[in-house]
C-alpha cells in the first residue's frame, strides 16, 4: 500500500502498518485470549475429574441404582438421589418462570421510561443490592418472614384447591414453596441486570422507527425491543436458571430435605445442591464418595440444560 | 491502576505472604455441640496466654475428624469421638480428651403447657410417627390435670447431619427396639416419612421452626433451648423417675460411663434413679507425636485451662462440668500429648 | 371537467379503548408498575428486616473490635470485613483478567471457532456450579497441597465462582459494541490488540462492569465455599496463608447461636455486607462514568 506522506513535518502519519513492538503485543493478546478460552475449559475438566475421582467408588458401588432410588441412609449404605433430581428441576423451573416474568418486567419497567431517569437509577440500584445479600441472610429471611406469610396462603389455597395437584398437601413449614420463592428472588437480579443491559443497548434509531410508524408503546415493547434484546435476555435467563440449580445455602435451609417425591409445592422436597450442603460437613468414607456422585449428577443435569438452551437458541435464530 | 498503588499492593501481598512467625496459632475445626463454649475458652485463654492464639470454627464432628487426618488442622472436637478406622486411618496418631459434656432436650410448642412429662414409652413413638396427636391417652396418662389440645404432632428434626442427632437417635435405639429396626442411629437417619415430620437446620432452625408451629416438637442441646428460654420436657429415665435437664441430672447419668483404652465412652441409657436419660460427653482430638514442641506446649497448656478455670465456665453457658474422676483421668491422658508415638 | 375526489376521512386521533391495541397499550403500563411493585416487595422486605435489626448495632466499634465470645457485651467484626475485602480483592485479581480476556476472545478475536463455542458452553455449565463444590474443589487443590486453610484458597474459590459470570457478561457487552466502531478501528490499521483495548474494552466497560459487580456480589456473601477453605479466625489478619475471617462465615456462625448479642452482630454483619457491595457499586459506576 503507497506510504501517504505526512503533511507537515514531525506530525505523525495518520495511516502506517503496524510497528513491531504492536505485533508483538497483538500476538501476546490473541495468545492471551486464547489461553482464557483454555482456563475455562481447564477448570472444568479439573472439577470434572477431582469430583469424578472422588466420586468413583460410589458409583461402581451403586451404579445407576443410585438415579432411581429416593433412600438416603448413611447408617445402611443405601443411597439414592431421584427425590434430589426432582427437587431441583422442580424447583429451578418454578423460580425461574417467576424470576423471568418479574426479571424481565422489571427491566422494561426501568428502560422503556415508565420512570424517571433518576428514580430508574435508584431502583436498578436497589435491585443489584440484593444480589449482595448473602445466601445465609435470605435463609434466615425465609424462615422468619416467608413462611409465617405463606402460613395462612397456604392453608386457603390448600383447603379450596386441595384437588390441584401442587396443593394437594398441607402447609408444614420447610417446603418446596419457601424455597422457590427466596430462590426466584435471588434469581431476579440477575435476570434483571443483564435484561437491562440488554434492552439498553438497542438502539434509540430502532426505539423511535418503531413509534414513527405509528406502534403504541406496547407494541414498540412487545414487538420490536424485546425480540431486538432477545439474545441478551434469553442469556440472562440461562444464568439465571444456573444460578437457581446450583443454590446451596439458602434453599438448605428452607426446603425441608426430605427424600419425597411430589407435585404439592407445599410439601418438603429436597435438591442435590442442598443435599451437598447437608450432608457434607459429617460424611465420611462411602457417603463422601456417593455425594460426590450427586454433585456429578447436579453438573450432568446443568450440562443437559445447558445443550437444551443451546438448542433452543440456534432454532431461534434459524426460525427468527 | 497508578503504578505506585499497584507497587504497594505487591509489596502488601509479599509481607502477608510469608506466614507470621511470632505467635504460637493452633487451629481447630468440628463439632457445633460445644461450640459456644469452646469459642468461650479459646478466647479467654489466648488473652491470657503469651503469645498464643487459638482458633475454633465448627463445622460438623465428621469434617472436622476429616481435617484432622488431612493434618490441615492441628487439633479436632467430634460428639462421637474417633471411630477405630478413623484412629487406624490417623497412624494411632490420635488422642482423644472428654472436655465437657452437654443434654439433649426434647422442646415443644403447646400453648398453656408449662410443664409436660414424657414416659419412656412414648417419646420414641412420637419420634417414630406411631402416636399422633397430644390428647393421646400415653400422654394424658402421665400429665394429669393438664389440658392437652387435640391436635397432631408435629415432629421437628435435624436437616443436616449432626452429632446431636447421633446421641439422640442412639439414645432412642437403645430404649425403643422399634427404633432401633426403623431409622436407627447415626448422625442422619432416615425418620419415617410423613406429612408431619418436618426438618430444619441448625440448632436455631429447629428452635425456630417449633415455635412458629403449634403442637410440634423438636430436640436440641439443653445450652441452646435454656439460653433460648424454650420449653423443655421432661423425661422418664430407666428407673422410672421423670428428670428434667438442668440440674444434675446429666452429670449423675455421666458419673456411671465407663471409658474405654482411647477415652470413649456413650451413655446411651443411664439407670440411675436421678439419671437424665440424653447426656453425652464431646472430645478434643490432640496428635500425639507433634512436629513443632511449642504448639505442643501450647496445647498441654490449653487442655489444662480447660480442666481448671474451663470447667467454672460450662455450667453457666448450659453444659455439663466434668465430674473430678473424670477430670484426673484426661489430666493424666493429656501428657501423651506431644509425647511421641 | 373532473369530479373532485372526496375529501379523505380525518384521521380519528381520539384514543379508545375500544381499539384492540389501545386496550392492550393501557393495559401494559399498570401490569409493568404491579410486577415492578411485586418485584419490590421482597426487596423492601429484606431491607427492612437487615436495618431493624441491623441497623442499632452500626457503629465504630464494628470496624475496630473482634468478634465476641458466648455471653460476653459488646464486641466487632473489623476483623472478617478486612478478610473479606482481602479474599474478594483476591477473587477479582484471579476471575477479572481471565474473565475480560475470555470475554473478548468469545466476542471479539474468534467467535466462531471451535474452542469459542466449547468455552461459552462451558462457562454456562459452570454458572450452575453449586457453591458448596467450588469449596470442596479448591479444599482438594488448594488447602490439602498447602497444608492449611488460607485466605489465598478462600480468594481462589470466590474466583472460581465468579469467572464464569464475568466472562459471559463480558461476552455480552463486547457483542453489543457496534460493529461500525470495531470495523472502523480495524480499517484505520489497528492490530486486534488495539481495537480492543482502546475501542471495544471501553465501550463495552459499563456492560463489563455489571457483570463483575455482579459477580463480586453473589462471590461475597457465600458461606459454603469459604467453610472449606479459609475457615475462620477470632483475631486480625496476618498472613494471607492461615485461616482468615470473613463476613459470610461470621454470619453463618452467629445467626445459629443462642446469644442475643451474637445474633445481633450477625445481623449487622449482613447489613454491613450489603453497604460494602453497594459502596463497591456505587463507586465503580462513578469511576467508569468519568472516564467515559
Amino acid at each position: 500500500m503507497k506510504r501517504v506522506e505526512p503533511a507537515e513535518a514531525g506530525s505523525r502519519p495518520v495511516f502506517r502498518p503496524p510497528s513491531a513492538g504492536e505485533v508483538v503485543a497483538d500476538r501476546i493478546f490473541h495468545a492471551g485470549a486464547h489461553a482464557a478460552g483454555v482456563v475455562v475449559v481447564g477448570l472444568l475438566f479439573g472439577i470434572v475429574a477431582k469430583i469424578g475421582l472422588g466420586a468413583w467408588p460410589a458409583v461402581r458401588q451403586l451404579g445407576l441404582g443410585f438415579l432411581g432410588s429416593a433412600v438416603w441412609d448413611p447408617g445402611r449404605g443405601e443411597f439414592g438421589v431421584l427425590a434430589e433430581i426432582w427437587g431441583t428441576l422442580y424447583s429451578s423451573c418454578l423460580a425461574l418462570a417467576i424470576a423471568s416474568v418479574l426479571g424481565v418486567a422489571v427491566a422494561i419497567f426501568l428502560t422503556q421510561g415508565f420512570l424517571d431517569d433518576r428514580l430508574a437509577a435508584v431502583f436498578r440500584t436497589a435491585i443489584e443490592m440484593l444480589a449482595a445479600i448473602p445466601s445465609v441472610v435470605f435463609g434466615l429471611w425465609g424462615i422468619t418472614v416467608v413462611i409465617p406469610a405463606l402460613r395462612p396462603v397456604a392453608a386457603a389455597l390448600h383447603a379450596h384447591l386441595g384437588w390441584l395437584p401442587p396443593f394437594a398437601t398441607a402447609f408444614s413449614g420447610p417446603s418446596l414453596a419457601p424455597g422457590v420463592v427466596v430462590l426466584a428472588i435471588m434469581v431476579l437480579p440477575t435476570v434483571a441486570a443483564i435484561s437491562q443491559d440488554a434492552l439498553r443497548r438497542v438502539p434509540d434509531r430502532t426505539r423511535e422507527a418503531a413509534f414513527g410508524l405509528g406502534a403504541t408503546r406496547s407494541e414498540a415493547i412487545t414487538r420490536v425491543m424485546l425480540p431486538a434484546a432477545a439474545s441478551g435476555i434469553l442469556a440472562s435467563l440461562v444464568l439465571g436458571f444456573g444460578r437457581a440449580l446450583g443454590e446451596t445455602m439458602a434453599l438448605a435451609m428452607l426446603i425441608g430435605n426430605s427424600g419425597r417425591i411430589s407435585w404439592s409445592v407445599f410439601a418438603p422436597a429436597n435438591t442435590l445442591a442442598s443435599l451437598l450442603a447437608s450432608q457434607f460437613p459429617e460424611a465420611s468414607g462411602t457417603e463422601t464418595a456417593a455425594l460426590m456422585y450427586a454433585a456429578t449428577v447436579l453438573l450432568a443435569i446443568s450440562l443437559g440444560v445447558n445443550v437444551v438452551g443451546t438448542l433452543v437458541m440456534a432454532c431461534n435464530r434459524k426460525a427468527g | 491502576m497508578r503504578p505506585s498503588f499497584v507497587g504497594a499492593a505487591l509489596a502488601l501481598a509479599v509481607a502477608l505472604g510469608a506466614p507470621a512467625v511470632a505467635d504460637t496459632r493452633l487451629t481447630g475445626s468440628g463439632a457445633s455441640f460445644p461450640a459456644p463454649l469452646y469459642a468461650a475458652w479459646f478466647k479467654d485463654f489466648s488473652a491470657r496466654s503469651d503469645g498464643v492464639t487459638v482458633d475454633y470454627q465448627s463445622k460438623g464432628s465428621g469434617a472436622g475428624i476429616q481435617d484432622y487426618l488431612n493434618r490441615v488442622v492441628d487439633f479436632a472436637a467430634s460428639d462421637a469421638a474417633m471411630t477405630d478406622a478413623d484412629i487406624a486411618r490417623a497412624g494411632g496418631n490420635a488422642v482423644l480428651l472428654p472436655m465437657t459434656a452437654g443434654e439433649i432436650v426434647v422442646i415443644y410448642n403447646l400453648p398453656g403447657v408449662a410443664a409436660l412429662k414424657l414416659p419412656r414409652a412414648v417419646y420414641p413413638e412420637i419420634f417414630l410417627g406411631t402416636i399422633t396427636r397430644w390428647n393421646d391417652a400415653r400422654i394424658a396418662a402421665a400429665n394429669p390435670g393438664v389440658a392437652l389440645p387435640d391436635t397432631p404432632i408435629t415432629v421437628v428434626v435435624r436437616s443436616d447431619s449432626s452429632g446431636t442427632t447421633f446421641n439422640l437417635t442412639s439414645h432412642l435405639a437403645a430404649v425403643d427396639p422399634a427404633f432401633a429396626a426403623g431409622p436407627g442411629a447415626g448422625t442422619s437417619v432416615p425418620w419415617p416419612a410423613s406429612d408431619r415430620l418436618v426438618k430444619a437446620p441448625k440448632n436455631d432452625g429447629v428452635t425456630a421452626t417449633v415455635m412458629q408451629t403449634p403442637g410440634a416438637v423438636g430436640y436440641t442441646e439443653y445450652g441452646y433451648a435454656k439460653l433460648t428460654g424454650t420449653p423443655m420436657a421432661e423425661l422418664e429415665n430407666r428407673a422410672g423417675v421423670f428428670v428434667a435437664a438442668g440440674g444434675k441430672g446429666g452429670a449423675v447419668a455421666l458419673a456411671a460411663a465407663r471409658f474405654d483404652a482411647e477415652m470413649r465412652a456413650f451413655v446411651t441409657d443411664p439407670d440411675d434413679t436421678e439419671a437424665y436419660p440424653i447426656a453425652t460427653f464431646t472430645w478434643m482430638i490432640f496428635p500425639k507425636s507433634v512436629a513443632d514442641p511449642e504448639k505442643a506446649a501450647a496445647m498441654r497448656q490449653l487442655v489444662a485451662y480447660a480442666l481448671d478455670e474451663g470447667q467454672a465456665m460450662a455450667e453457666s453457658l448450659g453444659y455439663i462440668p466434668l465430674p473430678a474422676a473424670v477430670i484426673e483421668r484426661v489430666r493424666g491422658a493429656a501428657a501423651k500429648i506431644g509425647a511421641g508415638s | 371537467m373532473a369530479t373532485p375526489s372526496p375529501a379523505p376521512e380525518a384521521p380519528d386521533l381520539r384514543r379508545s379503548l375500544a381499539d384492540r391495541r389501545a386496550l392492550s397499550d393501557s393495559v401494559l403500563t399498570p401490569l409493568l408498575w404491579a410486577l415492578a411493585l411485586l418485584a419490590a416487595v421482597p426487596l423492601v422486605s429484606v431491607l427492612h428486616m437487615l436495618v431493624v435489626r441491623g441497623g442499632p448495632r452500626l457503629g465504630l466499634a464494628l470496624l475496630t473490635e473482634l468478634p465476641p465470645a458466648g455471653l460476653e457485651p459488646g464486641g466487632g467484626f473489623g476483623n472478617a470485613i478486612v478478610g473479606t475485602l482481602v479474599m474478594v480483592a483476591i477473587a477479582c485479581l484471579l476471575s477479572v483478567p481471565v474473565g475480560i480476556l475470555g470475554g473478548a476472545f468469545l466476542g471479539f478475536v474468534a467467535p466462531e471457532s471451535r474452542l469459542a463455542a466449547v468455552t461459552r458452553f462451558i462457562g454456562k455449565v459452570l454458572t450452575g456450579f453449586p457453591s458448596i463444590l467450588a469449596g470442596v474443589f479448591v479444599h482438594a487443590a488448594l488447602v490439602l497441597s498447602m497444608g492449611s486453610y488460607s485466605a489465598l484458597a478462600g480468594g481462589a474459590a470466590l474466583a472460581v465462582l465468579m469467572l464464569p459470570t464475568v466472562m459471559l457478561t463480558a461476552e455480552q457487552a463486547i457483542r453489543m459494541v457496534p460493529e461500525r466502531m470495531t470495523a472502523a478501528a480495524i480499517g484505520m490499521g489497528c492490530t486486534d490488540a488495539q481495537a480492543a483495548m482502546r475501542v471495544v474494552l471501553p465501550a463495552a466497560l459499563p456492560g463489563i462492569l455489571t457483570g463483575v459487580l455482579l459477580a463480586v456480589a453473589g462471590a461475597a456473601g457465600n458461606s459454603a465455599p469459604l467453610l472449606f477453605t479459609a475457615l475462620f479466625s477470632s483475631y486480625w489478619l496476618s498472613s494471607l496463608s492461615e485461616p482468615t475471617a470473613s463476613l459470610a462465615i461470621l454470619i453463618y456462625n452467629f445467626s445459629g447461636m443462642p446469644f442475643p448479642n451474637q445474633i445481633e452482630l450477625a445481623w449487622a454483619a449482613s447489613l454491613a455486607l450489603v453497604l460494602i457491595v453497594l459502596a463497591i457499586n456505587v463507586l465503580s459506576r462513578l469511576v467508569s462514568a468519568r472516564r467515559a
